[in-house]
């Protein structure tokens, strides 16, 4: 592994705890649910330069892709839903 | 308040510090390994000539290990089956034009209408070249998955065939059982890949059984996935 490829996952992976820390401490759930797809798409890109792009590309499809919008559906819902009642 | 207040975040801190020394030791404790594990000079050695794989990770997923993938496979399924029962509960009549959402903007439609086929091809792609190049059942499956996403977003009062996407799903449950007993009678045991022969090495129709199983895998994957988005689309708390 050459010294570009550590320095470049040692980024990423300060750039992962940067997008948690965000989707942790934000007020607002829309940021927080980005922030989080970020973790992963981050993620991917490390799973990437480690040699493994079977779980890179799990990472990228699954959790930056489904879950994310998964999170938004389910906020629409929510909305929705609260809007109806009142 | 305060004194409880400052009990919970003691436990808060003594439960961190504990999480972060075990870590810690495992961090400071690692050495790399010199060489691969009898396992993994194994598989290392010999994946390429006892499945006929280019790709040694599909060749232990689906073969050395095919028993844990089939119940991968069913954990997901049971998943999807489960979100679609709780969510049948609050099944409400709607009409065609969808109750209260939103028309999408005339990008996502048209985009939608450009990448929906390149999307589905490439994940059709990814299955079908599992055992050749990174990739495989899940990802493609899930990429198919996306797929159908793009297409709820854009449209969200559309409606696909329920019952078409769950024959995809038990079918090819079905048949990937089938193909794994085929492989207790031909070849020499449960998921063998020997049912079929290797073929040549690296070309599209070789390493036997692997690319019909992470077809299967893929559809399946996929036909779970998009239950589980649907489900959450079509059904609406009364």
């Amino acid at each position: 592994m050459t010294a570009l490829a550590i320095l470049a996952a040692a980024g990423f992976g300060l750039a992962i705890l940067g997008a948690a820390f965000v989707a942790l401490r934000t007020r607002s759930t829309p940021v927080a649910v980005l922030a989080a797809g970020l973790v992963s798409l981050f993620a991917s890109v490390v799973f990437l330069i480690l040699a493994a792009p079977d779980v890179a590309m799990t990472e990228a499809a699954i959790g930056s892709g489904l879950t994310t919008f998964l999170f938004f559906y389910v906020l629409g819902r929510i909305r929705r839903e609260s809007a109806n009642d009142q | 308040m305060t004194s409880k207040l400052t009990v919970r975040s003691f436990f808060v801190m003594a439960l961190l510090g504990l999480l972060g020394l075990a870590f810690w030791a495992l961090a400071a404790n690692y050495t790399p390994d010199a060489e691969l594990n009898r396992t993994a000079a194994y598989y290392a050695a010999n994946t390429a000539e006892e499945t006929g794989a280019q790709n040694i990770v599909s060749a232990i997923i689906v073969t050395y290990r095919g028993l844990d993938t089939l119940g991968e496979v069913t954990v997901l399924f049971l998943t999807a089956a489960i979100v679609a029962l709780v969510l049948s509960q609050s099944k409400a009549p709607r009409g065609g034009s969808g109750s209260g959402f939103l028309p999408s903007g005339e990008l996502l439609t048209t985009g939608t209408q450009m990448l929906v086929p390149i999307i589905m091809l490439f994940g059709a792609y990814v299955f079908v070249n599992g055992h050749l190049t990174p990739g495989g059942g899940f990802q493609g499956g899930a990429i198919l998955a996306s797929g159908i996403l793009l297409l709820l977003l854009a449209e969200p009062s559309r409606r696909f065939g329920h019952a078409l996407i769950g024959r995809i799903e038990s079918l090819s449950g079905v048949v990937y059982v089938a193909l794994g007993i085929a492989g207790i009678v031909f070849a020499g045991g449960f998921l063998d890949n020997r049912i079929l022969g290797l073929g040549s090495f690296g070309s599209i129709l070789s390493a036997g059984a692997i690319p019909l199983i992470y077809i299967l895998i893929g559809l399946k994957v996929g036909a779970e996935f998009s239950s589980i988005l649907e489900s959450l689309e079509e059904t609406e708390d009364a």
